[in-house]
């Protein structure tokens, strides 16, 4: 069901450094995702699950060692290079949706591709398709206030998915849902991981939604402990 | 294209934010438009003042003064100077073959604004301000042909009768039709009302030349003379009769250049007052701007990250955040404008005139030109309060996308 390598860390640090100290997340630290993978990262507060997913987004950069995506360097991108590689290969999920509240559902979901060349008419397709994707294509028009939670992480999806990327990062996507909200939203990914190929990596305390998931990576200290999950 | 769209929409998405903090936002728009508002109320009573002083002078009046006077006030010509310009090449004849020639007397005399009368209506207590008296005779009539006497009739030669200019009259305690009034040590009588084209001759008194020179002794001296040419450039002819003549120790130019001179020596001197007014509160509105724009973008730093994350630049948080603070200050700077308009557009004002030092009365007029100045004000306090919380935007950490809202 998975594939070739879509991400590969190799020899990854990253260190922060506050005033006189230097923290150190991640010391040489290796990982592989096959394409179509779906991954669960959990681990204590103060981990490192963010960061991780920042630097699988392309969002931060290693102190040292390469990151890998689809067979080519991340790792050594400008800011600007890695901004235009973020809008074409990642979608990202955020544990309080983070959708302008000034703008409808449509418009939001639309963000992602006006930084493409599709037109205007193709871009409203597109925007119909997604919405309706994630079981919203009423609500377009309607903005995030009107929303429940479990509707504008819908929605943020839809936002996430409009540009067809590879790769989907949801950091803590159903912390902020109610137990059969989140099961929905976590059956959206699951969906979206098995039919269409989507590769996700998603961090989450909850063990139920890890149980969506692949696999299921614990981070602790900076390393991995791996642990199959049957899906 | 993508670009352009990218900045389109970080732009709605900053001013579509603005009710989000409307008490802030309304208070640098309002800050804004009192900036504009004391700048503007300046500039329209340059613009006006400009306005009244230029409608004054004649292009085919030539006016002289004693040589180095610059104004009437400090000039003096004796009788024979006037009668030597009678003869002087250029100057235009009247229906009765007389050279269309005006010496005239200038005094200055007292008088109470109706604006700054004591509640109490007591006139001992009401401050003075000074008016121009100016004797002149049938002639000075004649070399005005746009004088319209609205009110009552012309002074009689000999007496004590005065003509009093429209605006003056509107202005001033005491000058209606009929009234007995004191000017120095002497009585007077109000008997007509004189319009000249919305000139500053409104705000004068005339008087017959004799009856003046008597009563305030000045037997025999005027402030100046005017004389009607025949065209355009007969006043070279004149200028050289005069220049030939050692007798004539006398500055000669025409009406038209003398107030054009007077005015922008005097809107130079209000607009001297103005600016920096407005700009040292342009940098209190310009404290306010930044403090609403840090505060809006502190706001709006979780949406920044989030589109940075989906792959938005930097540029266009930048360009998104200038763009609301420009959104407020034109507002702020449209408010100010229209307000200036409503509150002091035709309204009358009187200024001492710098060279006269006497009242003159005009209109605050803003002109289109003027409410620009003010607009472009507004814009500067607008862009330099934007720019600094841009340059925040724009570097505001993608890591902020996460976390609490
Ligand atoms: N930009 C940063 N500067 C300094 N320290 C940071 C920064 N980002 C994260 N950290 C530190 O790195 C550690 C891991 O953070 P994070 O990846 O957010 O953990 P998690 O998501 O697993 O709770 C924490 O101790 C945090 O304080
Ligand atoms: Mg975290």
């Amino acid at each position: 069901m998975t594939g070739q390598t879509l991400i590969h860390l190799q020899d990854v640090s990253k260190r922060f450094v506050k005033g006189k100290d230097t923290i150190t997340i991640f010391d040489h630290l290796g990982l592989t995702i096959p394409a179509g993978d779906f991954v669960a990262v959990m681990g204590p507060s103060g981990s490192g699950k963010t960061t991780l997913l920042n630097l699988l987004g392309g969002i931060d950069q290693p102190t040292e060692g390469a990151i890998t995506f689809d067979g080519a360097r991340v790792d050594t991108l400008t800011e600007g290079q890695l901004a235009r590689w973020r809008a074409h290969n990642v979608g990202f999920i955020f544990q309080f949706y983070n959708l302008m509240p000034t703008l409808s559902a449509a418009r939001n979901v639309e963000l992602p591709l006006l930084l493409t060349a599709f037109g205007r008419s193709e871009r409203k397709r597109r925007v119909e398709a997604a919405l309706s994707l994630v079981g919203l294509a009423e609500r377009a028009n309607h903005y995030p206030r009107e929303m429940s939670g479990g509707q504008q992480q819908r929605v943020a999806i839809a936002r996430a998915l409009i540009s067809d990327p590879k790769l989907l990062l949801c950091d803590e996507p159903t912390g902020d849902l109610d137990r059969s909200t989140a099961d929905e939203i976590l059956a959206m990914l699951q969906l979206l991981n098995r039919e269409m190929g989507k590769t996700i990596v998603m961090v989450t305390h909850d063990p139920e939604a890890a149980k969506y998931a692949r696999r299921t990576l614990h981070l602790d200290k900076g390393r991995f402990t791996e642990r199959e999950m049957v899906a | 294209m993508r670009a352009l769209n990218e900045i389109a929409v970080v732009t709605t998405i900053c001013i579509k934010s603005i009710p989000q903090r409307f008490w802030t936002s309304l208070s640098t728009v309002v800050a804004v438009s009192l900036v504009v508002t004391v700048l503007l109320a300046f500039l329209a009573m340059a613009a006006g003042f400009q306005q009244t002083l230029r409608g004054t002078g004649a292009k085919d009046m030539a006016i002289m003064l004693r040589a180095g006077a610059q104004a009437e006030l400090n000039s003096g010509i004796v009788r024979n100077q006037a009668r030597l310009i009678e003869e002087a090449p250029g100057v235009l004849k009247g229906p009765d073959g007389k050279p269309l020639v005006s010496p005239e007397l200038y005094v200055i005399v007292d008088g109470i604004k109706k604006s700054t009368l004591p509640a109490d209506g007591d006139l001992k207590k009401a401050p003075r301000a000074n008016v121009t008296l100016r004797g002149l005779g049938p002639a000075g009539i004649a070399v005005r042909p746009g004088l319209k006497i609205v009110e009552g009739r012309q002074f009689n030669p000999g007496t004590n009768e005065l003509l009093v200019g429209r605006a003056l009259q509107k202005d001033f305690v005491g000058f209606n039709l009929g009234d007995t009034v004191k000017l120095g040590n002497s009585s007077w009588v109000v008997v007509g009302v004189f319009e000249l084209g919305g000139s500053v001759f409104e705000s004068e008194l005339w008087a017959d030349t004799p009856v003046v020179q008597d009563l305030f002794h000045r037997q025999n001296v005027f402030q100046s003379i005017r004389a009607r040419l025949t065209g355009p450039d007969a006043l070279g002819a004149l200028k050289d009769y005069v220049a030939n003549d050692p007798q004539l120790k006398l500055d000669v130019t025409t009406e038209a250049e003398y107030y054009a001179q007077q005015a922008s020596r005097t809107s130079d001197l209000i607009q001297k007052l103005g600016w920096p007014l407005a700009i040292a509160m342009a940098f209190g509105a310009l404290a306010g701007a930044l403090n609403t724009m840090y505060s809006s973008v502190a706001a709006r730093a979780q949406e920044i990250a989030t589109l940075r994350c989906i792959g938005f630049s930097g540029t266009s948080s930048f360009l998104g955040t200038l763009a609301e603070s420009l959104v407020l200050s034109l507002a702020g700077g449209v408010v100010g404008a229209l307000f200036t308009w409503v509150a002091f557009d035709g309204l009358t004002g009187s200024t001492l005139s710098g060279a006269s030092f006497s009242q003159i009365v005009f209109t605050f007029h803003l002109t289109p030109a003027v409410a620009l100045q003010g607009i472009v004000l507004a814009l500067v306090v607008g862009f330099i309060g934007g720019v600094l919380p841009a340059w925040r935007a724009a570097r505001i950490p993608i890591v902020e996308a996460y976390g609490t809202p």
